[in-house]
């Protein structure tokens, strides 16, 4: 017997592939833009994301029957902006080598419109088991675009994957940068990760063209 | 179960209700972690204080490896043999100086009000070093740092730290290969304290030139680059004088 039921499955499959937060509902782009510059700082995120769209889809389903309609945009805020203090309350307390890395990405976290969007879409019309799959595939979803957009943009624009110097030294002039190669300074401002992840909606659609809006 | 939750009354009680609870989990929480966050802040600015003066685990050229916590203690007090408070040229001895506020110490002086500038003199293998305390601003939020200068006020190491630097960028001026440039450059330009300038196109990628008051700028960082410039003038400027009676010594 299979772990998840196929509905349940889906729930986690889409957001992978066919209705991806980033390159599809094209939700959560300012993040992607702002710290994809190295791939750390992705994962980093992933994790952050995962962990609170987790959570806060189950909370505001849980609670989702008593919530008045009326000020529900604000008791939505208030559970990812609760949620995000505890997490780095207690990182400061534990781990604070962890929280200084993670502090950086608190604010953009309360902001990412993919966290409010399913919480919004989902979780308030849907149990709590099915809106715990549903954000961690949408975190997922998010997390592999950033991890691939940082990949590109640090390996390109500093010559280096988790800060270590995979295509030699630039400043020696050591393994490729021998022979004429230059890091693209490009790649590492923001506008180039809306190229990648033009690029990425480009080759998702020309294999699924089902996915192309008609015009 | 039956409530009108599109009642006025019942989204006001509700309001009410949830802003009371989740009030009152976050104080909890911040009240019980409190004394847990704050010595690992204590901890943190002793590393940093460490670092700047050469003591640290570095390796190589990895990352910036810090004294572990659990010895930093010991370590501190091992190494820092005075804690000064300065005032103009005056400097007076006092415990624990190394956890004034810098932020609010540097401002207070610069505003003419009560100056009370901490720094620190460490002494390691015979050496003396005096480590100035800095804050400034980057392009987004606040820098800080540790700067540690010989007598003949040449720099013997930096640390920096940022708020929220965007990382890949500004958030490099944490990273060894930008805070490694900053040994052996003169805070003093001639007879000027200068302090050291980050420099974009200063032909000198490598920093063999320790005379120029320069080290290279990390680039797509500019403001960031300009804010630690700026730190590092505007802190020494008020430091300048307890500096003089250190080299008219």
């Amino acid at each position: 017997m299979a772990l998840l039921s196929k509905k349940d499955a889906n729930l986690i499959k889409d957001p992978l592939a066919d209705n991806n937060p980033i390159t599809i509902q094209v939700l959560g782009i300012c993040s992607a833009l702002a710290i994809t510059a190295e791939l750390k700082a992705s994962v980093v995120m992933a994790v952050s994301v995962l962990f609170v769209l987790g959570v806060g889809n189950v909370v505001i389903s849980l609670i989702r029957n008593i919530i008045p309609a009326k000020i529900r945009i604000i008791v939505q805020l208030v559970v990812v902006a609760s949620l995000v203090i505890i997490v780095d309350q207690v990182l400061k307390a534990f781990a604070y080598e962890l929280s200084k890395t993670l502090s950086v990405f608190v604010g953009l976290i309360i902001t990412n419109c993919i966290i409010m969007g399913r919480f919004e879409a989902f979780a308030l019309g849907n149990g709590p088991w099915k809106s715990f799959l549903d954000g961690i595939g949408n975190a997922l979803g998010y997390g592999v675009i950033l991890v691939i957009v940082g990949f590109f943009r640090e390996l390109l624009g500093s010559g280096t994957l988790f800060g270590m110097k995979v295509l030699g030294d630039p400043v020696t002039k050591t393994g490729l940068y021998s022979i004429g190669y230059e890091n693209n300074g490009f790649m590492i401002i923001p506008p180039a990760a809306l190229i990648v992840v033009g690029i990425i909606i480009w080759v998702q659609r020309s294999r699924n063209r089902e996915l192309i809006e008609e015009a | 179960m039956a409530i009108d939750t599109e009642k006025n009354s019942y989204t006001v009680i509700f309001a009410v209700l949830m802003v009371i609870v989740v009030g009152s989990l976050l104080a909890f929480v911040a009240s019980g972690l409190k004394p847990m966050i704050d010595e690992n802040e204590r901890f943190e600015k002793q590393q940093n204080i460490l670092y700047a003066m050469g003591v640290n685990e570095n390796e190589g050229d990895g990352d910036v490896a810090f004294v572990p916590t659990t010895e930093v203690e010991d370590e501190f007090s091992k190494y820092i043999t005075q804690q000064l408070v300065i005032n103009g040229s005056q400097a007076e001895e006092r415990d624990n100086a190394y956890l004034i506020n810098v932020e609010k110490a540097l401002a207070s002086a610069k505003s003419g009000g009560e100056a009370e500038l901490p720094l620190l003199i460490g002494e390691k293998d015979g050496e003396k070093f005096y480590i100035i305390p800095m804050f400034g601003k980057g392009l987004w939020d606040a820098i800080w740092g540790y700067i540690s200068v010989g007598e003949n006020m040449e720099i013997k190491g930096v640390y920096f730290d940022h708020r929220g630097e965007t990382p890949g960028l500004g958030a490099n001026i944490k990273q060894r290969f930008f805070m490694d440039d900053f040994k052996g450059e003169s805070i003093m330009d001639g007879d000027t304290y200068e302090g050291v300038e980050v420099a974009k196109g200063n032909n000198d990628p490598l920093n063999n030139d320790k005379e120029d008051n320069q080290v290279d700028a990390l680039a797509g960082a500019t403001i960031t680059g300009n804010g630690v410039t700026a730190m590092i003038k505007e802190s020494l400027k008020l430091y300048k004088p307890y500096l003089q009676t250190i080299r008219s010594n």
